[in-house]
């Protein structure tokens, strides 16, 4: 089976993170970037699956040169080879225009699957996979958190706030993942010195057939006009509790009208 | 004045959720609202009465097994052609992850910006985002097509604004393409009486320093007595205390009540990414140093085992 897994790099969620003065997009130069969480699952499903039916995984990865350090991350993981869509244009995209160009870049791939985490770190759109599904005419199988393969036919439980869903779709088809689906490998010795070797190939959007005023500020379909960091939130009482402490709490919430 | 679309979130359990209301809220001071109900056969009369109440003057109603038998697309489908058709002031979506998927297809089928996690959107399109975990408010604007936009539970206070809805049944035309996602089961997992998480007024929300599965018990009886649903850190689900539809966080559900109770949660990035938007924030941690207690408007330092059971008793006594 042939798997892609789209991989984004985003400034690290466990850091403080800022979008930048000068054009509202997300600072990346200041931060700590990293593999979005979720799509480390997305691999470990790939390479699961690839293990147990054969066949190849390739990472997909749109964003600007720096990412190249998340998709070698990503290849020391076990991937076979990666996809970077690199061009200075595509600064300052939208969801609509990126998946304009992922679709492109899928065009080329021919997979009989691709996934992805159910959400990047960052955004938290959680629209590309259906956004894919809609451009590329096939199945979109979203917020897995088990995913069953059967020769051709596809099954995912998605998870639903009153239980689960179970669905199937045939290949072609995208899935994305929750992190409840499997526990992600950490990169071997092995697997990081292999990964220096594996081929990485860049496309640009002239590659694609993807003209640069679709994309980035130009071709956007929605823009921040404005932005401003909460005010933190000031400080509130804080009592140690010498046998009264369930007491005071409530009484903090009855002056709140909570009880 | 113009229709302003709002997509229907509703449970069989619950009814019209709570962000529909919330949607209905926020569409009369944009135009006039119409709501739209996607589901099985029989599913907007049952939610009819509701809608009405909330201010949607109009019904449309998509409903039968092409709705309800496959992921999404049909769904999509359905509303850009009434999009199409009525040429709404704008299409309101609840951002939860159907709303966003059905949203996302729009966004393409008529190559409309989106915007999520809107808290908050003005008469002239201008939508109140908040982004990194809370951190960041953005305003934003959709720059091509009508204003697309996924609304976040508990944004604004729901009113009534009784009208009468007629309602309009839609004619589905779903494509072979829309048919490829087939839903084949539907599994409630037990979940009993508890308001849905992303839309209690009030969580209740234990962490690792619970311990283990069996003490959970004690957030729920204090969720419980507080009217309120149980939420837990990723730690907590991660050591399998929890089911993993409950964790609140980066990785999890966002959820912005207005009261937050956290029990023996310390208060990492991660799950404070998930809860900092609370309106109040009540903290109980043996470690006086724990983060959370930046963010608490009332923190109790101490073993939550004796400071629980007090607070059960004396919200029980107060009663």
């Amino acid at each position: 089976m042939n798997i892609v897994v789209l991989v984004k790099q985003v400034p690290d969620s466990g850091a403080d993170r800022n979008l930048r003065t000068d054009d509202n997009t997300v600072d990346r130069g200041s931060a700590n970037n990293v593999i979005n969480e979720m799509d480390e699952y997305a691999i470990e499903e790939a390479l699961k699956i690839k293990e147990a039916h054969g066949g190849e995984v390739t990472i997909l990865t749109m964003g600007p040169d720096r990412a190249t350090e998340s998709i070698r991350k990503a290849l020391s993981m076990g991937p076979d080879k990666a996809v970077h869509v690199m061009d200075d244009a595509l600064h300052g995209s939208c969801a609509v225009a990126t998946s304009k160009v992922l679709a492109a870049a899928l065009g080329q791939l021919n997979a009989d699957l691709v996934l992805c985490g159910s959400e990047s770190t960052d955004g938290r759109v959680q629209v590309m996979p259906h956004m894919l599904a809609e451009r590329l005419g096939v199945a979109a199988l979203t917020g897995a958190r088990k995913l069953t393969v059967d020769g051709a036919t596809l099954t995912v439980e998605r998870q639903t706030e009153e239980g689960y869903e179970v669905v199937t779709a045939s290949t072609p088809a995208i899935v994305s993942v929750w992190d409840t689906i499997n526990e992600p490998r950490y990169p071997s010795f092995k697997g990081i010195m292999a990964a220096k070797k594996k081929p990485v190939q860049t496309l640009s959007l002239a590659d694609l057939g993807v003209a640069a005023g679709e994309v980035g500020f130009v071709g956007a379909t929605s823009a921040v006009v404005e932005h401003s960091k909460r005010p933190p939130r000031s400080g509130g009482t804080k009592v140690t509790d010498e046998g009264s402490g369930g007491t005071q709490l409530v009484e903090f919430l009855a002056t709140e009208k909570f009880v | 004045m113009s229709e302003v679309l709002v997509v229907v979130e509703a449970t069989a359990e619950f009814g019209v959720k709570k962000v529909t209301l919330e949607m209905l809220t926020i569409a009369r001071e944009l135009g006039s609202p119409s709501a739209v109900v996607l589901g099985g056969a029989g599913a907007a009369e049952a939610l009819a009465g509701k809608l009405g109440e909330y201010g949607a003057e109009k019904i449309y109603a998509a409903e039968g097994d092409e709705i309800d038998g496959y992921l999404v697309a049909p769904k999509a489908t359905v509303v850009a052609d009434l999009v199409r058709r009525v040429q709404p002031a704008a299409v309101l979506l609840a951002s939860s992850q159907e709303g966003k998927e059905i949203a996302a297809r729009l966004a393409v089928k008529l190559d409309n910006g989106i915007l999520t996690d809107v808290v908050g959107l003005t008469a002239d399109g201008t939508a109140t985002q908040v982004a990194f975990a809370g951190s960041t408010i953005v305003k934003s604007k959709v720059t091509r097509g009508l204003p697309l936009v996924t609304v976040r539970p508990n944004s604004v206070n729901p009113t009534s604004n009784a009208t009468t809805a007629a309602v309009e049944q839609l004619t589905v035309a779903a494509t072979d393409s829309d048919k490829l996602a087939k839903v084949v089961d539907r599994v409630a997992e037990q979940k009993g009486s508890r308001p849905e998480l992303t839309e209690a007024g009030v969580v209740v929300a234990g962490g690792r320093g619970v311990g283990n599965a069996d003490n959970f018990t004690l957030v729920e009886e204090l969720a419980d007595l507080l009217g309120g649903a149980v939420g837990a850190s990723r730690a907590a689900v991660d050591s399998g205390f929890y089911p993993h539809q409950f964790q609140v966080g980066q990785t999890g559900k966002t959820v912005s009540p207005q009261l937050y109770l956290a029990l023996g949660i310390s208060g990492a990035i991660q799950h404070r990414a998930g809860m900092q938007t609370s309106k109040t924030i009540v903290a109980v941690n043996k470690d006086g140093e724990a983060p959370i207690f930046e963010l608490a408007d009332f923190g109790v330092v101490g073993d939550l085992f004796k400071i629980v059971p007090q607070a059960a008793e004396e919200i029980r006594k107060r009663k």
